[in-house]
Parts: C-alpha cells; sequence; structure tokens
C-alpha cells in the first residue's frame, strides 16, 4: 500500500491526521490540511488595519507599513479608510477622553472577525499622560484589546512583532468546538456602549464587561 | 524698542482715562508687564498695535492664570533698644490678598522686529466675577487662544465672537487648569499602593458608583 494512500484511509477513518505523516505527505508533493488551517492563514496573512493615528505612534506604524520595515511582507499593508472595510484596529497612540467615543464607534462599525492591537504605552494605560484630566487610561476600558505592544513609541521592529504575535493568535483560533473563537459565537458581543460626554468626565468611566484590572495579591 | 514705564507713560499721554499699572518682576529675566484696567483695555490694545514705534502687531501667546487667595508675609528687621542694648528686631506683618484669574497677552512686531511686550488682565474674583474684555477685535490670533484660557481656566471675555470650549467636550464642566481642580474619582489598581493612593483606594471603595473588584 503507498503511502498517500495510507495516509487518506487515515485520515478518513479517524477524522485527523497524524502530525508525522502529514509532514511525509507534503513532502511528497500532496498537502493535508483543514479547512479552519486553511480559513486561519487565509485571514492572518490579509489582515487589513484601519488607517487612523492619534499620536507619535501613529508615525511609527507609519514606517512600520512603509517601504524600510515593510508591512506587506506580512499582509497588513492595505490599509484601509473605511472601518467597513477593515479587520484590525490599531489603537496608535494617546486616546484622550474626548477621542474614546470616537473610536469605540469605529470598533462598532468594523465587520467580525476584528482585532485590536494597543499601540504605545498612552494606548495602553495613558502612559505619561495617565493623571491628565483628559486622557483616556488605556483603551481597554472600552473594547476589548488582543495585543499589547509597551513602548514610547515602540519600534517598528516591536510593531512588526506585536503584528506577528497577532498572526499566531488567529492561527490557533479554532472554528468549531467548545473553544471556538468568539466572533463566532453569536453570544459574544461585537459592540460596545459608547461612553457619553458628562459633566466631569466620560460616563462610564470603564466598561466593567471588558475591562478586567488586574488583581494584585497583597501580603 | 521702549523700556516698559516708557510705554506705559506714552500709553496715559495718548489715552489719559486709561489704567496702566506697570508689575515688575524680581526674577533673573526682569520681564515686566503692563497691567490694564477693563474698560480702557481695547483701545490701549489698538494703540499698542497702530501706534508708529511700536507696532505690536503679533500677538504670539495667550495664557490664563490662576492666583488663589493668598497670605503675603513681610518681615522687616528694625532696631529696639533693650535693657539698654541696641537688638535687632523682626516685625512680620500678614496681608491677604484675594484671587483672581489673570489673561496674559505676549505681543511683537513684525514690521519693527521687536519685542515682546506683556500685558496681563485680571478679573475682579475667581468664582463669581470672571469677566475680561477679549482683544480679539485687535488681534485676530488671539481667537483661538482665548477660547482655550476660558476652556481650561473659565475666564468669560468680552466681545469674543465665539467663547465656546476648544480641547474638552462642550457637556463639561470644570475648569481643569485652575489650582483647585480635582479629577473625578477613576481610581484603578496601583501595583505599589502607598500612602495617598492607599486613601485614594479606600475613598474609591467606599463611594464610587462601580467599584472595582479589588483583590
Amino acid at each position: 500500500m503507498g503511502l498517500v494512500q495510507r495516509g487518506a484511509e487515515l485520515a478518513m477513518s479517524t477524522g485527523l491526521i497524524d502530525e508525522e505523516l502529514r509532514k511525509d505527505l507534503s513532502e511528497q508533493g500532496v498537502i493535508a490540511t483543514t479547512l479552519q488551517e486553511i480559513y486561519n492563514w487565509g485571514r492572518r496573512n490579509s489582515l487589513w488595519p484601519l488607517q487612523f493615528g492619534l499620536a507619535c505612534c501613529a508615525i511609527e506604524m507609519i514606517a512600520a507599513a512603509a517601504a524600510r520595515y515593510d508591512l506587506a511582507r506580512f499582509g497588513g499593508e492595505v490599509f484601509r479608510p473605511s472601518p467597513r472595510q477593515a479587520d484590525l484596529m490599531i489603537v496608535a497612540g494617546t486616546v484622550t477622553k474626548k477621542m474614546a467615543p470616537q473610536v469605540v464607534r469605529l470598533y462598532n462599525q468594523m465587520p467580525d472577525p476584528k482585532y485590536v492591537i494597543a499601540m504605545g504605552a498612552c494606548a495602553i494605560s495613558g502612559g505619561p499622560f495617565k493623571e491628565g484630566y483628559n486622557v483616556l487610561k488605556g483603551i481597554d476600558r472600552y473594547i476589548p484589546v488582543d495585543i499589547y505592544i509597551p513602548g514610547c513609541p515602540p519600534r517598528p521592529e516591536a510593531f512588526l512583532h506585536g503584528f506577528m504575535e497577532l498572526q499566531r493568535k488567529i492561527d490557533h483560533q479554532k472554528l468549531t468546538g467548545p473553544g471556538k473563537a468568539a466572533f463566532l459565537n453569536a453570544e459574544s458581543p461585537s459592540e460596545f456602549p459608547v461612553p457619553a460626554f458628562g459633566a466631569h468626565d466620560l460616563e462610564p468611566s470603564s466598561n466593567l464587561a471588558v475591562f478586567h484590572p488586574p488583581k494584585i495579591e497583597r501580603a | 524698542m521702549e523700556t516698559i514705564e516708557q510705554i506705559a507713560s506714552r500709553i496715559l499721554s495718548a489715552i489719559p482715562e486709561a489704567k496702566v499699572t506697570v508689575i515688575g518682576n524680581a526674577a533673573v529675566p526682569g520681564q515686566a508687564s503692563i497691567l490694564l484696567g477693563h474698560g480702557c483695555a481695547v483701545n490701549v490694545a489698538r494703540f499698542l498695535r497702530d501706534d508708529a514705534a511700536l507696532r505690536l502687531d503679533y500677538c504670539s501667546n495667550v495664557t490664563g492664570l490662576d492666583w488663589l487667595d493668598r497670605v503675603v508675609k513681610t518681615t522687616t528687621k528694625t532696631m529696639q533698644l533693650v535693657d539698654g542694648v541696641e537688638k535687632e528686631a523682626a516685625v512680620t506683618t500678614e496681608e491677604s490678598l484675594p484671587g483672581y484669574l489673570e489673561a496674559v497677552y505676549i505681543l511683537y512686531s513684525m514690521s519693527l522686529k521687536h519685542g515682546p511686550v506683556i500685558l496681563r488682565l485680571r478679573t475682579a474674583d475667581r468664582l463669581a466675577e470672571t469677566r475680561v474684555p477679549s482683544l480679539t477685535p485687535v488681534w485676530k490670533s488671539a481667537e483661538f487662544q482665548e477660547r482655550e484660557a476660558y476652556d481650561l481656566f473659565g475666564i468669560h471675555f468680552d466681545g469674543h465672537p465665539d467663547l465656546r470650549r476648544i480641547l474638552m467636550w462642550d457637556e463639561f464642566t470644570d475648569y481643569p487648569m485652575r489650582k483647585d481642580y480635582r479629577q473625578p474619582d477613576d481610581y484603578e489598581y496601583e501595583p505599589t499602593p502607598h500612602d495617598e493612593i492607599v486613601a485614594k483606594a479606600a475613598r474609591h471603595a467606599a463611594t464610587a458608583a462601580q467599584p472595582f473588584p479589588e483583590a
């Protein structure tokens, strides 16, 4: 019995394919794959970011997209000026309290599956402006963030690393079963409440359905 | 360029009813400034802009200042005769000054290439009477910066064509650059809590509408 035939029979009988066998097969020019892999491979290699920048981090994001660092090597060069065509929101820079509702609204307008990168200290936590009267203490107070890239601003290499980490995350998303990706779950929300301008602060000042401040064990 | 005292006396000779005070500066740069009364401020500004020797045609900066109520202590040393021996004794007098807001204009001349000349306008107090005349009719470049001073300090400029908030949102009611401004309570976790932060966390847990699930 030939190797290819044996592999096909095994895959059909168990529904799964042995990793060693698959490697052997691919060396002989036969690609055995799953729908999930093809699907994730396609998505991770054509991430279309939403084209907007909020502060100096955007300059590094632009540098990463331009010829020297060349985000196109990873399939992320198609910056879309419309949220309806974007998969990835790169929050690059300081989110002021005046800007935060617009950022959340843009996120809500993006179709699923969608991902968020918080780029730089300000987008993560407010950074050097954390106690300022008009700076949001991190965009993760209102929308779920997939990748945090620290730095002030992060260099393009750091940005590319964050981008590749996101691709790795997409690669491991499941299409079926109990651990399937959140965007395939009809119950998990894809839109989040847009905060309102209040007399003293944004209302609410954070969305506790999204924002989980880390618990700290104190002796 | 003329000295600030010369400018002040020329203002008075051109506009006799003007209220002009020269405010000295004890710091190293010694940058003196002119305090204007409200009634004549626009006329004085127009004089400074149009006078042939000054031509202060460029208002580069408008900013605000917040002066809280303060007590100024002055100590004077006098010689006193105690038990037939002359000794030095210090006499301290206290003077309480009410607070006010101040708008500061920094002027240059583009055509004569000199400056700066600094103008000050003071409000009567910090809370109720916070009005000063706007100088936007004289220098158009003051428009947005007066809006900023209004937004952050709460100085109301009479005669401003479009006095709205410029940085904060319209629904905002505070003036965040005032010295007595307190931020809304949005405490979050601190990795290394210490004195003030611990008290803040306790206040937050007691009063906040949605306290964080603190460990």
